[in-house]
């Protein structure tokens, strides 16, 4: 089974955590600030990444908290996970490949 | 005319019978408790114990226990007949700071597993790594079993206690027993 490192918990079997999409994506401070376009872009754009892709993931029967991952789409190798907050550890891309 | 409905026990129409090794147990005071993930709290005197502060680690004294189930998030156990007092207790030492505390008693029902196979037992329906070295006595977690999401603390090197919700006791009761079966 695929295991997943829970920054909170530690390795920990796939079944526990929900995927809860691309990572690092910022909303607007004041949406009313922004255009149509950026906005429908916030909303719907996505990376698409074919390759080291930062998403969000959820422990979700565990310690039932968020955090980010860099997942290899190629492959479905974590590359690292980090708490949400943390900058996206590229290092670790490196280091991974 | 006033009735008042009678509490069943959730395996009270299940006529499946255990072995020796999985017990069902009687009710217990519960609560869920969360505070602000850094607030590191001084002892608690309603509890007699300090909150875990490690992940996944639960602290007992003699008449209550807290398991850490995430960063601000405990679930408390105490015998039914203190879980008043216990409560208001509780919410007297925690005033002034930021706390939700949810009596949750009747939510759900605690199973406790033991023997020389209640580890490989607990397998056959949670992925867990069960190994001593990887979950030690004391460890506790929310986890899974098949369908079902528990709360899992290992109170023993041969010992578990399993926290259910209510209405999956009889499915989980159920499976233990069968695999139980396979595994004597
Ligand atoms: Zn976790």
């Amino acid at each position: 089974m695929l295991l997943i490192t829970c920054p909170f918990c530690g390795p920990r079997p796939e079944l526990e955590f929900g995927y809860a999409g691309e990572a690092h994506v910022v909303r607007a401070q004041d949406p009313r600030e922004v255009s149509d376009l950026q906005w429908t872009e916030y909303l719907y754009q996505r990376s698409n990444v074919r390759g080291v892709h930062a998403e969000r993931w959820r422990h979700a029967h565990g310690c039932a908290q968020f955090f980010n991952a860099l997942r290899d789409t190629t492959t479905d190798h974590f590359v690292a996970t980090y708490r949400i907050g943390e900058p996206r550890p590229d290092a670790a891309v490196e280091a991974g490949r | 005319m006033a009735e008042t409905m009678a509490r069943l026990h959730p395996l009270a129409a299940v006529k499946t019978v255990a072995d020796a090794h999985l017990l069902a147990q009687g009710p217990m005071g519960r609560f869920s408790l969360r505070l602000a993930a850094n607030a590191a709290p001084a002892p608690l005197g309603a509890l007699g114990l300090s909150l875990p502060l490690a992940p996944c680690r639960a602290a007992q004294s003699e008449t209550a226990a807290a398991l850490w189930l995430g960063p601000g998030e405990w679930l408390l156990l105490t015998a039914p007949e203190r879980a008043s007092a216990v409560e208001a207790a509780l919410r007297a030492e925690l005033a002034g700071q930021a706390f939700s505390l949810v009596e949750i008693s009747h939510r759900q029902t605690g199973l406790s597993l033991s023997g020389p196979r209640a580890a490989q037992r607990l397998n056959a329906g949670c992925p867990l790594d069960l190994d001593l070295a990887s979950f030690p006595v004391g460890m506790c977690t929310r986890t899974v079993f098949a369908k079902a999401e528990i709360v899992l603390w290992r109170t023993g090197v041969e010992a578990f206690h399993i926290e259910v919700w209510r209405s999956f006791v009889p499915y989980l009761w159920e499976l233990l027993v069968i695999v139980g079966a396979e595994t004597s």
